[in-house]
């Protein structure tokens, strides 16, 4: 597909934050953008998945299928998450059982049919859009575990100048040769445990020349309702704790130590 | 089993889909410790590998980069034994994410501070595994040796006393249903001893080595065979994305170092090849999955 213009949206996974999508969709409207596309995982962690499809819908959002969607979508046990914590577990477990009960089987169709990546010509860039990595869906792409030549490889081998990543919950980016560039655009579904409640989203310029210019765009939101709701819902205390303080309590184990270190827990 | 060709492997051979873990058998066989489990049966005067040298590593990981690795990691033996362990480490950081698998019984300080300083510099992760078997010296020190076990929980809080995050592996060696309990006492006990974010990771018993003695071999139905292949997700299997550099070459997979045909060729390019899986560690592996991966608490 071709995008002609010279701005984009990206968002990561949203985790049923309607409320976060919410603002930031107003968000992007009001900066004015070509298109939106969010990486995967609609569902997971937040209460009441289903407000998020309409959402996405109205806005003309095109989503392609993270993990936590190809589950709820296929009705599987599991998240796939790729969690080895039996804490972790425990935890997703519930609110994987939570979300799977809560989507509509309109939507679970909707999450069943997605596409697994996105290929993009936008300007002069070839891009694509993954959830996990490209090889894997529920790879973990952590800022320190990736090295700059595995990234490397994989631009070469799928002849792309840009690759887009989400599923570990944290943004990055880095710069690679010939001004190609890797982004993980972080997620609007959880804050990121640095101890600030806000998410994040990702806009991807292009001025014609040079490589991609890429811009983290915070995203406040109340988040004290949600806690609140999830709470309503009967959702893991643990996680109501993440949206209220920003620091993450579970999901630690698949953490890299340099960003384990960088979080309380 | 007839030779297949590489890039349509059939029955039982596996092909290396993709460099992403680089292990180094840096302190080949010499540990200073003999823990009876060993699956290649270290101790303090098994040459039968040797240590790599500093310019052997370097070599390696300036071949990695047009393979696009994505991780490395170091194992023993005891890598701390290698006298050229630290500047190998320091100089592995600026390639990328290092791990070293190491008993936690040789730290020393000095090393420990050049260590924090190369990964505070580096954009990548050092993570350190310590073995420990059991959650007690009664459970442990029968295995790994008198005194070990206290001495490897030293290593532990030396890392966290330096901001390291210490992984610990233990060998399975109780039953399945006792172990969110073992877990629980041992993270505790981890906590106590000023290790306030214990991660823990628990190994499956391999049958190999020493092991062989201990409880007995592979039986001959423990293979895998070619239906247990069909559908199966390889990318579980450490050989589906590694290989392991020895002073002897480049081998399939860390487990397999000393059986002969483990050896696929002197360099990276050449260890590019399919493999067999006929022996009896092959079907541990794919029983439990990747063993040997990072993430904590593996099952
Ligand atoms: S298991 Fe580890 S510590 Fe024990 S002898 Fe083997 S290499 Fe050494
Ligand atoms: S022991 Fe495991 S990793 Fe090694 S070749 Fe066999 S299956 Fe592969
Ligand atoms: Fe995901």
């Amino acid at each position: 597909m071709n995008v002609p213009c010279n701005r984009i949206a990206l968002l990561g996974g949203i985790y049923s934050n309607y409320l976060a999508l919410e603002v930031a969709l107003r968000d992007i409207n009001y900066r004015g953008v070509d298109a939106i596309y969010c990486l995967g995982d609609l569902g997971a962690f937040g209460p009441f998945p289903d407000r998020v499809f309409p959402l996405l819908d109205e806005q003309g959002v095109q989503c392609i299928q993270g993990n936590y969607d190809h589950s709820v979508g296929h009705a599987l046990d599991d998240c796939q998450c790729g969690y080895t914590d039996p804490r972790d577990n425990y935890f997703a477990q519930k609110s994987y059982d939570y979300t799977l009960k809560n989507t509509s089987d309109t939507n679970r169709c909707y999450l069943q049919h997605l596409p697994k990546q996105r290929q993009l010509h936008f300007g002069r860039h070839r891009v694509l859009l993954c959830h996990g990595s490209p090889r894997r869906v529920n790879e973990f792409l952590w800022e320190s575990t990736t090295t700059d030549h595995y990234l490397d490889v994989l631009l070469d081998d799928l002849e792309i100048d840009c690759l887009f990543a989400t599923h570990t919950g944290i943004k990055w980016k880095r710069d690679l040769n010939a001004g190609r560039r890797f982004v993980n655009v972080g997620v609007l579904g959880r804050p990121e445990n640095d101890g600030q409640t806000c998410v994040w989203y990702t806009l991807v310029g292009d001025h014609g020349s040079g490589p991609v210019d890429i811009e983290f765009v915070p995203v406040h939101y109340d988040h004290r309702r949600l806690a609140r709701e999830m709470k309503g819902e009967g959702l893991p205390e643990a996680f109501q704790q993440t949206i209220l303080t920003g620091w993450w309590t579970t999901c630690l184990e698949s953490l890299p130590s340099k960003e384990r270190k960088k979080g309380r827990f | 089993m007839g030779l297949t060709s590489d890039s349509t492997p059939t029955g039982l051979r596996v092909a290396l889909k993709q460099l992403e873990h680089l292990w180094f058998q840096v302190a080949g066989t010499r540990c200073n410790l003999s823990c009876h489990h060993c699956f290649i049966s270290c101790h303090p005067a098994n040459h039968s590998f040797g240590f790599l040298s500093r310019a052997q590593v370097q070599r390696q990981l300036k071949d990695s980069v047009a393979m696009g690795v994505k991780e490395y990691y170091f194992t023993g033996g005891e890598p701390f034994l290698n006298p050229e362990m630290v500047p190998i480490l320091i100089e592995t950081l600026e390639y990328g994410p290092a791990t070293v698998l190491t008993n936690g019984t040789v730290l020393r300080d000095s090393w420990l501070q050049q260590l924090v300083d190369a990964e505070l510099q580096s954009r990548y992760s050092l993570e350190f595994r310590v073995s420990i078997d059991g959650v007690s010296p009664e459970q442990n020190d029968p295995i790994r040796g008198e005194g070990t076990f206290d001495r490897a929980m030293e290593g532990v809080t030396r890392l966290a006393r330096f901001g390291f995050l210490p992984i610990v592996t233990i060998a399975r060696s109780w039953p399945l249903d006792k172990e969110d309990h073992i877990v629980e006492v041992f993270a505790d006990r981890l906590r106590r001893a000023g290790c306030d974010r214990p991660r823990l990771k628990i190994l499956p018993m391999l049958q190999l080595g020493a092991e062989v003695t201990r409880s007995g071999p592979y039986a001959e139905g423990d293979r895998i065979t070619e239906e247990m292949l069909v559908e199966f997700d390889r990318s579980q299997l450490i050989c589906d994305h590694s290989r392991i550099v020895s002073d002897r070459g480049i081998h399939v997979c860390p487990i397999l170092i000393e059986s002969p045909d483990s050896l696929l060729g002197e360099n990276l390019a050449e260890a590019d090849r399919s493999f067999s899986l006929e022996h009896g560690a092959c079907w541990t592996c794919y029983q439990h999955g990747a063993i040997c991966s990072n993430p904590s608490q593996g099952k």
